[in-house]
C-alpha cells in the first residue's frame, strides 16, 4: 500500500496552487496519470503549467462519478478559496469551500480505489482569541467559532474530512495547515497587503505572523501524495515575524487604526465587493498565530525555510513600493556619522586656529 | 640625628625633592582638573591634544545608537515565537525598570543564588499592589542581581492580552498566556518562567488583608512544572502591598469596565492620573530553595501529590513573607 498512487485527481487547477501541484505530480514518473477537475477554465497564464494534465471540467457535483470511473488512487482537494472575489462575493466562496467539500468527500467515500486523501487547510483552523496559548499544535482546539468567513469555512471543511475519516478509516487522510502564502511572485489578499505603500495595521496590537514560501508547500503537498502520511499537520515556516517588523523589513510605511474603525472600513467595502481586508485579515492582525511545525518536520523529513528568509523573498519581489529600505537607512546613518565627524574635525581644527 | 644630617633634608639641599603630587584620579567620568600642559620653548602654552578617549567614546556611542535605530526601523532585530523581543527589552523596558527598581523601591535581594543558572524553572511568587509591578520588579531584580542576567518570562492574565498596547508591550517584555501549553514549552525550551497563582485575588485585596496568601487557584502551575520536571522556586515579595494600598473596592464600577475590581486608595482616584504614582515603599525579594520535582513527572495527573505541593510552596512563600516582614519593621523606611 506504500506504493505512490498511480492515479492522482487535483481540484481546483484553475489556480496557482492547484495548477503547480498538477504539474508536478505530472512531471513525476511514480505517477502515471494526472487529472485536474474545476468548475472554472485555467487561465492562459496556467496554461502551459497543466500541458500534461488532462482537465475535467466539472463542479464538485458532477465530479462524483468522475472521481469513481477515473479509478482515482489518490485525491489532492485544493479548492479551497481563503477570500471572495470581487465577480461572485462570499455566496459563491462559501459554495465552493463548504459545498463543494462536502459533495467530493461524499464522492470519495464511493470511490472504491481511493487510498490517500490529501486537504488543503489552513491555519485559520485555530480560530482567534485572547486566551489562545502562544503557539499551537495540531491538537489545540478552537476556543470560540471565528468570525471570518475562511476560518469558519475551514472549520466546516475540517468537520467533513473527521467525517470521512471515521466512515473510509483505511483511506490515509492528510490535512496541511498553512500558514499563509508568501513567495516574490505569489498573489495573495496578505501579498496584496504588504505590496501597498502605506499599510494599515490595528492600533495598540503587533501580531505575531508566519508565513509558508510556496514552493515549500508544494514539496509538502507532493510529497504527501507520492509517500505516506497519515494526520493533520502544521505547514509553516520556523520563526516569526512581528507585524511591524515585516512592514518595516518591506520598507513599507505602517497607518495604525483603531480595531473598530478598521472592522466597519471591512465590512463597509466588503458591502461594496471590493474587499481586499476582511475580519479573516482583522483577527489575524490583532491575535497574530504561530503553530508548532514539530510534528511536520518529524514526519516528512523536511524542514520549510524560515518565515524570515521566506518573507525575503517577498521583498524582492516586491522593492518598488518600499520607501524605507535598509539601504537608504544605512545611508542615511552613515551621513551622519560622516557629518559628525566633520563637525568635530573642524571645531578642533578652528581651535587650533584661534 | 644630628646637625648635619638634619640640615641635609631642609630644602636647598641638592638631594632635596619635592615628594611627588597625586596622580589624578577620574570622578565620576569626567576628567578630573587637567593639569598644566607643558611650556614649549617660545613660551607659547601648546593647544591640548583632542583627548582620543573621550572622542571616540562618544563617536562609538553615537554610531551604537543609531545603528540600534537602523536596526529598529528596518527590522533586522529577532522576535522568539511568543513575541519576545530581546533587544528592545535589554535596550528600552529594562533601563527604565531599574530606575523604579532600584531609586524608587530600594530593592534588596535576598537568595539570588537560589535561582538555577541555567535550564527551566518556575519561579512562583506572591501578587500584590493593585497593578503587576511586582511582577516586572521580579524580573527587574532576576536580571540585575542574577549572574548570569537572566530574563524571567511572566506568564499573565488573558486581561492583559485583551488590551491593547499593554497586550504587545507584554508581549515583547517576554510575557505570555498564563496556560499550561505556554508554561510547559518555554520550561521545556530552558526558560525561567515567573507565575503567580493568586493572580486578580491577589493584587486586588484589600490592605487591611496584606501580605496574606490568597488561594492558589487549582494548581495548573505545579502540573505543569510537574509535566515537564522542572523545579520551582518559591519568592516571598514584601513592600508591593504598600505602594497602591486599596482601601475600597467599587464592583458596580469594575463590573462596568469589565475588569476584576476598581480600586480606591489614598491617592486613586481622588489625583487623577497623579494617583496613578506608586508610593515608595521598601522593597524586598527573598528567593527560597529550589524544590525539584524530576522524580515526580509521572505523578503530574495526580490531583494529591498536585495539591500537596502547591500547599508546600505556599507555605514556603508565607513563612518567607513574614521573615521578611521582620526585617522592615518600617514599610517605607530606607
Amino acid at each position: 500500500m506504500t506504493s505512490p498512487p498511480s492515479v492522482v485527481v487535483v481540484t481546483g487547477v484553475s489556480r496557482y496552487l492547484g495548477a503547480r501541484v498538477a504539474a508536478r505530480l505530472a512531471a513525476d514518473p511514480r505517477v502515471d496519470r494526472v487529472v485536474g477537475l474545476d468548475p472554472h477554465e485555467p487561465p492562459t497564464a496556467l496554461r502551459e503549467l497543466l500541458a500534461d494534465v488532462e482537465l475535467i471540467r466539472a463542479d464538485a457535483r458532477a465530479a462524483s462519478g468522475a472521481i469513481a470511473d477515473l479509478g482515482a488512487e489518490a485525491l489532492v482537494h485544493l479548492a479551497v478559496t481563503s477570500a471572495p472575489d470581487a465577480q461572485h462575493g462570499r455566496a459563491a466562496m462559501k459554495e465552493q469551500n463548504v459545498i463543494g467539500t462536502m459533495q467530493l468527500l461524499a464522492a470519495a467515500q464511493a470511490a472504491p480505489r481511493l487510498r490517500k486523501l490529501v486537504v488543503r487547510s489552513s491555519t485559520a483552523a485555530y480560530g482567534a482569541s485572547f486566551r489562545d496559548p502562544g503557539v499551537f499544535t495540531e491538537d489545540t482546539e478552537p476556543r470560540a467559532v471565528p468570525r471570518g468567513s475562511f476560518a469558519r469555512d475551514i472549520l466546516d471543511i475540517e468537520g467533513y474530512v473527521r467525517g470521512f475519516r471515521r466512515r473510509r478509516p483505511e483511506v490515509t487522510a492528510t490535512v496541511l495547515r498553512f500558514a499563509p502564502f508568501i513567495s516574490s511572485t505569489a498573489d495573495t489578499t496578505l501579498t496584496r497587503y504588504f505590496a501597498q505603500p502605506v499599510v494599515p495595521t490595528v492600533l495598540g496590537r503587533d501580531a505575531r505572523l508566519q508565513f509558508v514560501h510556496v514552493d515549500d508547500a508544494l514539496e509538502i503537498l507532493h510529497r504527501s501524495v507520492i509517500e505516506e502520511h497519515s494526520g493533520t499537520f502544521n505547514v509553516a515556516g520556523a520563526g516569526i515575524l512581528a507585524l511591524s517588523q515585516a512592514i518595516r523589513r518591506a520598507g513599507r510605511i505602517s497607518f495604525p487604526l483603531p480595531e473598530g474603525t478598521l472592522s466597519t472600513f471591512a465590512g463597509l467595502a466588503r458591502n461594496f465587493g471590493v474587499g481586499q481586508i476582511g475580519f479573516d485579515q482583522i483577527d489575524l492582525f490583532v491575535h497574530g498565530r504561530v503553530v508548532d511545525t514539530t510534528r511536520l518536520v518529524d514526519e516528512f523529513r523536511f524542514t520549510p525555510r524560515s518565515t524570515a528568509a521566506a518573507f525575503d523573498d517577498f521583498i524582492k519581489g516586491h522593492a518598488n513600493g518600499s520607501s524605507i529600505t535598509a539601504d537608504r537607512l544605512e545611508a542615511a546613518e552613515r551621513a551622519i556619522l560622516d557629518g559628525i565627524r566633520r563637525v568635530r574635525a573642524g571645531a578642533v581644527a578652528g581651535g587650533d586656529r584661534r | 640625628m644630628s646637625q648635619d644630617e638634619f640640615r641635609g633634608m631642609l630644602p636647598g639641599n641638592a638631594d632635596f625633592t619635592l615628594p611627588r603630587p597625586a596622580e589624578p584620579v577620574r570622578v565620576n567620568g569626567r576628567r578630573p582638573i587637567p593639569e598644566v600642559p607643558p611650556m614649549n620653548g617660545n613660551g607659547h602654552r601648546s593647544l591640548p591634544e583632542p583627548e582620543p578617549d573621550t572622542f571616540d567614546v562618544w563617536d562609538k556611542r553615537v554610531a551604537r545608537g543609531l545603528a540600534f535605530l537602523r536596526r529598529r526601523l528596518t527590522g533586522g532585530y529577532q522576535v522568539d515565537d511568543f513575541g519576545f523581543d530581546r533587544e528592545l527589552t535589554d535596550a528600552v523596558f529594562q533601563p527604565m525598570l531599574r530606575v523604579l527598581y532600584r531609586d524608587w523601591f530600594r530593592t534588596e535581594v535576598f537568595g539570588i543564588e537560589n535561582v538555577p543558572a541555567e535550564g527551566g524553572s518556575l519561579v512562583v511568587a506572591n501578587h500584590s499592589g493593585t497593578f503587576a509591578l511586582d511582577a516586572l520588579m521580579l524580573g527587574t531584580a532576576i536580571r540585575d542581581q542574577h549572574p548570569q542576567e537572566r530574563h524571567l518570562r511572566l506568564l499573565g492574565a488573558d486581561l492583559v492580552f485583551r488590551m491593547p498596547v499593554v497586550s504587545e508591550l507584554a508581549r515583547k517584555s517576554g510575557a505570555t498566556v498564563a496556560c499550561n501549553p505556554d508554561a510547559e514549552r518555554l520550561m521545556s525550551s530552558g526558560e525561567l518562567v515567573g507565575v503567580f497563582p493568586e493572580g486578580f485575588k491577589g493584587i486586588g485585596k484589600r490592605f487591611a488583608d496584606r501580605y496574606k496568601l490568597q488561594r492558589f487557584g487549582r494548581g495548573g502551575f505545579v502540573s505543569a512544572a510537574l509535566r515537564t520536571g522542572t523545579p520551582i522556586v518559591p519568592v516571598a515579595i514584601v513592600g508591593a502591598e504598600e505602594i497602591y494600598p486599596i482601601l475600597a473596592d467599587i464592583k458596580p464600577l469594575a463590573r462596568l469596565l469589565g475588569v476584576p475590581y476598581f480600586p480606591v486608595t489614598p491617592t486613586f482616584p481622588w489625583l487623577g492620573p497623579l494617583g496613578l504614582v506608586p508610593l515608595p515603599s521598601k522593597w524586598l525579594i527573598q528567593f527560597c530553595a529550589p524544590i525539584p520535582t524530576a522524580h515526580l513527572t509521572d505523578l503530574a495527573d495526580d490531583p494529591m501529590v498536585v495539591y500537596n505541593l502547591a500547599d508546600q510552596v505556599r507555605e514556603t512563600i508565607q513563612a518567607a513573607l513574614l521573615e521578611l516582614l521582620e526585617k522592615r519593621p518600617d514599610p517605607f523606611g530606607r
